[in-house]
């Protein structure tokens, strides 16, 4: 909502100045997002007189002029409008100034070889209308010399305020001045409303649509529809509202000035009378934003007995809009309920000034006065003769009472006012407050329904940064902690990741259903995405990781290693996640270890491993298994689960057309770790079991095996390592070899194992009986040692 | 006899100085030590002498065996020191060839901020709280008094999923539904703070379709708005480490809160950055607009199951990219979500930068 001072001080009566008024409106809840003052954007502009006009030896359309600017000797200017000429009295940017329109600095420079000192402007570049056609053509009379912004009585100064939903009677000028008041700025004029006594009948309007409770309406005929005012428009200007014609202009001035939205038919236009209704599905009407709306039977019209002019309360038709021609008006001034303005408005797309208003609720009580004070300015500016008044319906003036405690103000507001300052307050709002506390709502306050509404009133006004602060009550002692297990669990694993090298980035929730589709398809899709590329709630973490891994490269990185940590979006739960992804070289080449080394499929491993003993995941007792899932290269992936159905990640080397997808070349890994399928971690105190370190030293073997191809080394391993559980306390894999010496169809496989002495050291036939034990367990799995 | 122990000395003596490597000196050893050494026999001949003759030869020959031992073990000291000395000096390394770097990994900037805020709320006895991402309109709007048509809907910019639900689904547009959802589980007195992914339809250099904000919330009896004030205060001195922390209340509007107020703090310019600190009405300072909070409606009380007769409370909620801009000066939104390693490695913190009150919870 934007407004002028002046237009401000034609409610308030006020000697208050601009930074003041500036400040009170913040401290109120009006908050100031900008003041903007035209004069500044106007200097070095000046009224200046063109002397003489030749053709430009060069340009057939350029003229060079020599101009007057008061002071000093003429200038000489080029210039390419077609109505520069001798005579003509305009406005010169000298040198120095900044065209408003551009952003262009003025400077003395040579326009095809003659130099020009200056530009003559017209009203587009000066940002004051539309008119490009030339330059700007002022009376002979104004006096050469001055600024132009003083000529033009441009100083003053345009305040925008970003108006709150709930503040509907500050969408106008009056309302805001009524708040300012109240906050000690002033007083409030007295708003002059004169009912204009019309001749014969009121206008054919009728209303039976519960959307629109009430159609007042009065016609006036004979008037001739020019440019309206200069004051007028100046305001209107200021403000950014384009005047149209003085038709037009009045419903916009009305509209900003006291919050009241109107509409003026051009009646040589309507067949027989209007009427409030609903719409007709299908129904079309042309708006005057030059943009057809196909209506449904939610939505309130008027229209006559033929067509639609106007979407009740959102914006008019184009069909029985006013024209310069235009002769006999109607002025509409209805109230339209703002729950169907807001939904119309929601359903069409379609923001306006008029649904902005009503859909926040204008004042019930302000049609009668408000079509008064409308049709008094058509006549004024217009001439012609009023009709009488129509009035259909009844708009719901009903008024609410709020018993309200004045120590509220302190229990709720932490503010302690007296109970009279706070009446005071009130009833400069307008409220009416009685002696027993109960207070009237004012018919423009309709989102005051509560006593905390009316704690928030005298807050405001007495100021909410007197609230003094207030320690919260504090548990004695030292705070306790407040992390949940699952929260305790995050922030190790990305502590760990990052202690491990990986760096956290945080990926878009919403991914392409391109990239969702490698990994399964979303469950969840916008309905309104910003983009294709932000369509599908994402499925896995690492479509995004890859991309980003993708974005890197490209930009030169070697080495990407990356983790998130954060929601997949599934069908049933929304499931915490970590993502890692490694790309580029593992190592870069160096003078010791030669060429760069990529990643593999083991280096996914280890990060799972690593980040899920993090986790307190029984890592040991894990079981490696497949169907990491299609993203993954099926050889050389895997997943690591908790039994056989609880999968607590999954990682491998990404699978090649996964990765080509990605446009990402070279070998990708990457892990997933559900979060929420680790187990819990058993609350048992912070007491550890006991443990002594053996007296004596462990001692190890070696067993190398020859199995078939198709033993997997886990197996082996892990056989092993069973064979005889008191004593054998490590088993692992040092050696794998395939070739020379091994028969065709088997490997050889070699395992250190660790046995642990408990009272006595081993002896020989001890370690025997070992060796022996876990022979014949590996030979199960039809390994034999190897020779 | 004593003249030829002398001389046999001298000569030992002579040649161990002289020898030029370990087996040469090994040689000596056996020619004066050995089985048929030199000394050796002499030793052997104090077996056949007078015990006058003993005593008077047997020092004599001990005392030449022991300086020839000593000067073999002299000799072979210092021949080893040299032969190690003149290993190593073959084994000179470049000492600035570079080593192997270790990669160094980073936490992301709203992380690092969402533990930051974790740990000062701990100390007011502020628990964590979380909801879900994909909201039905009745947590994100309805239960929060923002009924269908209420022009802040339309404010919200909101994400809504495709196809038919129980509810209309909503990417959620803030944080307040989890408000909701802690007050429909949990009994009060109610300390939380909800941080967490928010979405709006919207895409500028200060707003992205996705952010992060952080809610709070307390409902207790007698909580007022000076509660609040205290609590927004006390927080951002701590996350900014500045006790020159100046608020500024506006009144505003937010459907679920009633009286409802922006929170603005004053920052001064310094080299062309907003360094947060100072009345922003100060010269050279100025007011940004950090947080949104108020007293909770009692619609919403009511709407969550509680009687807002009996319980009250305040809730807040801001920007969490926007506090670690506003902390760590970054100038621009859309990088934090863009995976970039130069910004991350640059923005983001150690693994061991773990935020506490002790160390203070800036790094």
């Amino acid at each position: 909502m934007k407004f002028t001072l002046g237009w401000l001080k034609e409610h308030l009566e006020t000697d208050a100045s601009l930074t003041e008024v500036v400040e009170a409106l913040t401290r109120v809840g009006l908050e100031v997002e900008g003041v903007e003052n035209p004069a500044e954007r106007l200097t070095g502009f000046r009224v200046a007189r063109v002397l003489t006009a030749e053709r430009h030896p060069q340009a057939d359309k350029l003229q060079v002029l020599s101009v007057d600017t008061g002071d000093g000797a003429p200038l000489q200017v080029v210039c390419g409008a077609p109505n520069a000429r001798a005579g003509l009295v305009g406005v010169l940017g000298l040198p120095g100034a900044t065209v408003p329109a551009n952003g262009m600095q003025l400077k003395i420079s040579a326009i095809r070889g003659v130099e020009s000192n200056g530009m003559m402007c017209s009203t587009r570049e000066l940002e004051l209308g539309e008119d490009h056609d030339g330059i700007i053509e002022l009376p002979q009379d104004a006096p050469v010399g001055t600024a132009f912004a003083d000529y033009a009585q441009l100083g003053d100064p345009v305040i925008h305020v970003s108006i709150t939903p709930n503040r509907q009677d500050c969408m106008g000028v009056r309302g805001i001045a009524r708040d300012l008041a109240a906050a000690g700025l002033g007083t409030l004029k007295p708003l002059m409303v004169a009912p204009v006594e019309g001749e014969g009948p009121g206008p054919d309007v009728r209303t039976q649509d519960e959307g629109c409770p009430a159609f007042f309406a009065q016609g006036v005929s004979g008037v001739t529809n020019g440019e309206s005012p200069e004051w007028m428009r100046r305001r209107l200007l200021a403000i950014g509202q384009k005047p149209i014609s003085t038709l037009v202009d009045i419903t916009n001035y009305v509209m900003i000035d006291l919050g009241r939205p109107l509409h003026v038919y051009d009646r040589a236009s309507l067949n027989g009378g209007l009427v409030a209704r609903k719409a007709r599905a299908g129904e079309q009407v042309l708006a005057l934003n030059g943009k057809t709306y196909t209506l449904d039977e939610s939505m309130t019209v008027i229209a006559d007995d033929e067509t639609v002019h106007d979407i009740g309360g959102v914006m008019g038709g184009e069909h029985s809009s006013v024209q310069p021609t235009t002769t006999d008006v109607l002025i509409e001034c209805a109230y339209f309920e703002p729950e169907h303005i807001a939904r119309t408005g929601q359903k069409l797309q379609l923001t306006s000034d008029a649904r902005q208003r009503f859909e926040r609720g204008v004042d019930p009580a302000f049609l009668e006065d408000g079509l008064a004070i409308a049709t008094r300015m058509v006549l004024d500016l217009c001439g012609g003769t009023a009709s009488g008044i129509t009035h259909a319906g009844q708009p719901p003036v009903a008024t609410r009472t709020i018993g309200y405690d004045p120590t509220l103000a302190e229990t709720l507001g932490g503010l302690a006012i007296p109970a009279e300052r706070q009446r005071d307050i009130l009833v400069r709002l307008g409220f009416s407050v009685d002696e027993n506390w109960q207070v009237v709502v004012p018919t423009w306050r309709r989102d005051v329904d509560g006593p905390a509404d009316l704690v928030e009133e005298v807050i405001r006004i007495e100021g909410i940064d007197h609230v003094p602060s207030t320690p919260l009550e504090r548990t004695p002692g030292v705070a306790r902690p407040t992390a949940t297990p699952e929260q305790k669990l995050e922030r190790k694993l990305r502590r760990t990741a990052a202690a491990r090298g990986l760096n956290e980035a945080v990926t878009w929730s919403f991914i392409s259903e391109t990239q969702a589709a490698v990994f399964g398809g979303g469950a969840w899709s916008l309905a309104n995405p910003i983009s294709e590329d932000m369509k599908v709630m994402r499925p896995s973490l690492l479509p995004g990781l890859l991309a980003a891994a993708e974005r890197n490269l490209k930009r030169g990185a070697t080495s990407v290693r990356l983790f998130e940590i954060g929601r997949r979006y599934l069908a049933d739960k929304e499931r915490l996640t970590l993502g890692v992804v490694l790309a580029g070289s593992r190592t870069p080449r160096g003078w010791q270890a030669g060429k760069a080394q990529g990643f593999g499929a083991f280096d996914a491993k280890a990060e799972a491993l690593a980040l899920l003993e993090a986790a307190g995941a029984p890592v040991a007792n894990l079981q490696v298994m497949g169907e990491a899932g299609e993203a993954y290269h099926p050889g050389q992936s895997a997943t690591l689960r908790l039994g056989p159905k609880t999968v607590l990640a999954a990682f491998g080397a990404v699978h090649p057309s996964v990765a080509k997808a990605f446009d990402l070349s070279g070998d990708v890994v990457a892990v997933e770790l559900y979060l929420d399928a680790l187990p819990a971690k058993r609350g048992s105190g912070f007491m550890r079991p006991a443990y002594t370190p053996p007296a004596l030293q462990a001692v190890t073997r070696d067993f190398a095996f020859l199995v078939p191809d198709t033993l997997v080394a886990g197996d082996l391993v892990r056989t092993v390592k069973g064979a005889d559980k008191g004593v054998i306390t490590d088993a692992r894999l040092f050696d794998l070899f395939v070739g020379q010496g091994v028969p065709e169809g088997q490997k050889s496989l070699a395992v250190e194992i660790t046995l642990q002495p408990g009272e006595k050291s081993f002896t020989d036939a001890d370690i025997k009986a070992v060796a022996d034990k876990v022979v014949a367990a590996a030979a199960k799995l039809g390994a034999t040692l190897r020779g | 006899m004593t003249t030829d122990l002398d001389q046999l000395r001298q000569n030992l003596v002579a040649s161990i100085d002289a020898a030029t490597g370990l087996d040469a000196l090994e040689a000596i050893r056996v020619q004066a030590l050995g089985k048929q050494g030199a000394i050796t026999g002499l030793l052997k001949t104090l077996g056949g002498m007078s015990p006058d003759e003993r005593q008077a030869q047997g020092p004599r020959i001990h005392g030449l065996r022991e300086a020839v031992t000593g000067a073999l073990a002299a000799r072979k000291d210092a021949l080893e020191k040299a032969a190690l000395d003149a290993r190593l000096a073959g084994e000179k390394l470049d000492m600035t060839l570079p080593v192997d770097g270790v990669p160094a990994g980073s936490v992301h900037p709203v992380s690092q901020v969402m533990d930051e805020l974790a740990e000062i709320f701990a100390d007011l006895g502020f628990a964590v709280a979380s909801g879900p991402e994909i909201e039905d309109d009745w947590h994100n709007f309805t239960a929060l008094n923002i009924p269908e048509t209420h022009p802040a809907r339309a404010m919200h910019d909101t994400f809504y999923l495709a196809g038919e639900h129980e509810r209309p689904m909503v990417l959620r547009t803030h944080t307040s539904p989890v408000q909701i959802r802690t007050m429909m589980a949990n009994k009060p007195p109610i300390r939380i703070i909800a941080p967490g992914r928010v979405y709006r339809s919207d895409s500028d250099a200060t707003h992205t379709p996705m952010f992060h904000q952080i809610e709070g919330l307390v409902i207790d009896k007698g909580i007022t708005l000076g509660h609040l004030k205290w609590t927004l205060e006390t927080f951002l001195k701590a996350f900014f480490e500045r006790d020159d922390i100046v608020l500024r209340l506006r009144p505003s509007y937010f459907p679920f809160t009633e009286p409802s107020a922006e929170v603005d703090v004053g920052f001064t310019w310094t080299n062309g950055k907003r360094v947060i600190g100072g009345s922003g009405d100060a010269a050279g300072g100025g007011w940004m607009e950090v947080l949104g909070s108020g007293m909770v409606h009692r619609k919403v009380i009511e709407a969550a199951g509680l009687d807002p007769t009996e319980w009250q409370g305040f809730a807040f909620g801001t920007g969490v990219d926007r506090l670690a801009m506003l902390k760590y000066g970054m100038d621009d939104l859309r990088p934090f979500f863009d995976g970039d390693l130069r910004w991350l490695k640059h923005y983001g913190f150690s693994a061991l930068d773990v935020p506490t009150l002790s160390g203070g919870v800036g790094a």
